[in-house]
């Protein structure tokens, strides 16, 4: 009972800090900064945020944003999936790949805008295409390295059970096999993913986005309405890392109990 | 169903350093079908190498190993193994474990699930056909691991020390376990061990090879009544037997 006890009053502390910060800032924004441009107060922001909601653009900003996000991930699944596995499964593939590989991942994400332009112009897949550049590689290196550390132990029992072919053996052993690293993977793209979408929204590739928004209340000086758009992408990136981690935790904690994750 | 020929068979290995390592050497054996043999020797011999070329995982650098008049040329499913580390697949329930050498050979889902539940059945493990491998204990892996094995009706059955990390009484009881299946089912049965009781209490002949490179140093048949008992004199005398020899020259290093 009192461990309990304690965890709800864990919680509770946790609560206690977001309202002292939200005290906190309110203090120094209406006592001691005076100034909605510099930094807008809590009351501010919440004033915004209602204004918004009755004659914004949410919801489109959110749909909009969501639809880069899914063409950024989306593509980067399609395509860091099955080269991860080609890589890890075959020597071959991984020799001749990976200086490529190699060359191209270290290149920040927003560094393709250039080209994003000059290959999609200004449309949803070009803010999709830098998404997609900052997503792929968590993806493919995890599947890369959830094959290659596939215990060969699984091999040899899958080939003396009929599984004899590398695509079978692909399919029933080796990628169920790496699986949990694969969607640690993705967890992570997705992560990157959406820490790209502020720039990929910067340079007019939509009317609307919650990058988008964010660039343009800073150009009317709504500083008040940039806070509204930083705390949703905040969120929004935060329910789907709760997302993954929730579907990671409930689909391969019946399996990996007494591994180290 | 079920004779093994081995004649001749040698392999060897070219270290990294280029050294050639040979651990099998020109071995001899014919094993007859529903026999019981128990290969023993110290770590090292190359029992397991030895074990893995009848499962077709490894190739032979010359000699043969016929199946019933056959060349074994790759894993074959008239052969199944049973492996010293817990290899069921985490990922996959008891159940699905012990169909899926039916599903590999598109056996429909009703059917498969019938036969598994009767090998399950077999070594006692029904009501754990939805758990998962992690909630199993090891002599409980190892279980599924023969019923997955023998689920493929294979005639001959490998293993590899297979209850080598399980507890003293675990092991006793799942050696008992194994002598009624292997009465219930006869296949041919090759077990390979570094323990001389366990090789005493459950083969027909038992195989001494020696360590590297490892050649049979002598096959002993051991005509003890079944069911034995392990605190018998006969026993004991086997035993003694078994370690006297093994602490020869002959048969130890080289």
């Amino acid at each position: 009972m009192k461990l309990g006890g304690r965890k709800i009053s864990d919680k509770w502390l946790g609560v206690l800090a977001i309202l002292l910060a939200l005290l906190f800032w309110q203090a120094i924004a209406s006592l001691v900064v005076r100034n909605t441009f510099i930094l807008p107060s809590p009351v501010d922001v919440v004033t915004a945020f209602l204004t918004l909601v009755r004659g914004g653009t949410l919801l489109r900003d959110i749909g909009v944003s969501l639809l880069h996000f899914g063409i950024g991930l989306g593509s980067a699944l399609l395509i860091g999936i099955p080269i991860g596995i080609a890589m890890g499964w075959f020597r071959g593939v991984d020799a001749f790949l990976d200086p490529v590989i190699e060359i191209i991942r270290p290149i920040p994400p927003l560094a393709w805008i250039p080209f994003a332009i000059v290959w999609f112009g200004l449309t949803n897949a070009s803010a999709g295409f830098v998404i997609f550049i900052g997503a792929v590689f968590p993806i493919l290196i995890n599947t890369y390295s959830g094959f290659r550390g596939i215990p060969r132990i699984f091999v040899e029992a899958g080939k003396m059970l009929g599984c004899t072919r590398n695509g079978t053996l692909i399919r029933y052993i080796a990628f169920p096999s790496a699986l949990p690293q694969i969607a640690a993977g993705i967890r992570i793209a997705s992560g990157v993913g959406w820490m790209c979408l502020v720039a990929a929204e910067l340079f007019g590739v939509s009317k609307f986005g919650l990058g988008q928004k964010l660039w343009f209340f800073y150009n009317l000086h709504q500083m008040d309405s940039v806070v509204v758009y930083m705390l949703l992408l905040g969120m929004i990136g935060l329910f789907f890392d709760w997302l993954f981690r929730y579907y990671i935790d409930r689909h391969f904690l019946k399996w990996r109990s007494g591994e180290v994750a | 169903m079920g004779d093994l020929v081995i004649r001749n068979l040698t392999r060897s290995f070219v270290r990294d350093d280029g050294e050639l390592l040979t651990a099998i050497e020109k071995i001899d054996l014919t094993i007859r079908q529903k026999e019981f043999i128990c290969v023993l020797g110290p770590s090292g011999c190359g029992k397991t190498t030895f074990l893995r070329m009848i499962a077709g995982l490894d190739q032979a650098t010359s000699g043969e190993i016929m199946l019933d008049g056959e060349q074994i040329q790759g894993p074959n499913p008239k052969i199944g193994i049973v492996f010293q580390e817990y290899s069921l697949f985490p990922w996959r329930n008891v159940i699905d474990n012990v169909a899926f050498g039916l599903e590999m050979q598109g056996i429909g889902r009703e059917e498969r699930y019938r036969i598994a539940h009767q090998y399950l059945d077999l070594v006692g493990l029904s009501q754990f056909s939805q758990s998962y491998p992690s909630e199993l204990s090891g002599g409980m892996k190892q279980r599924v691991a023969v019923a997955r094995a023998l689920a493929l009706e294979p005639v001959v059955l490998l293993m590899d020390e297979p209850f080598g990390a399980l507890d003293a009484q675990t092991r006793n009881l799942l050696q008992k376990e194994l002598l009624e299946i292997w009465q219930k089912t006869k296949k041919t049965i090759i077990f390979v061990t570094h323990s001389v009781d366990e090789a005493v209490f459950l083969g027909d002949r038992l195989v001494v090879l020696t360590s590297r490179p490892g050649r049979i140093c002598e096959v002993i048949p051991i005509d003890l009544i079944r069911p034995r008992d392990r605190t018998s004199i006969e026993f004991a005398q086997l035993r003694r037997q078994v370690l006297d020899l093994i602490a020869q020259p002959k048969c130890s290093l080289q």
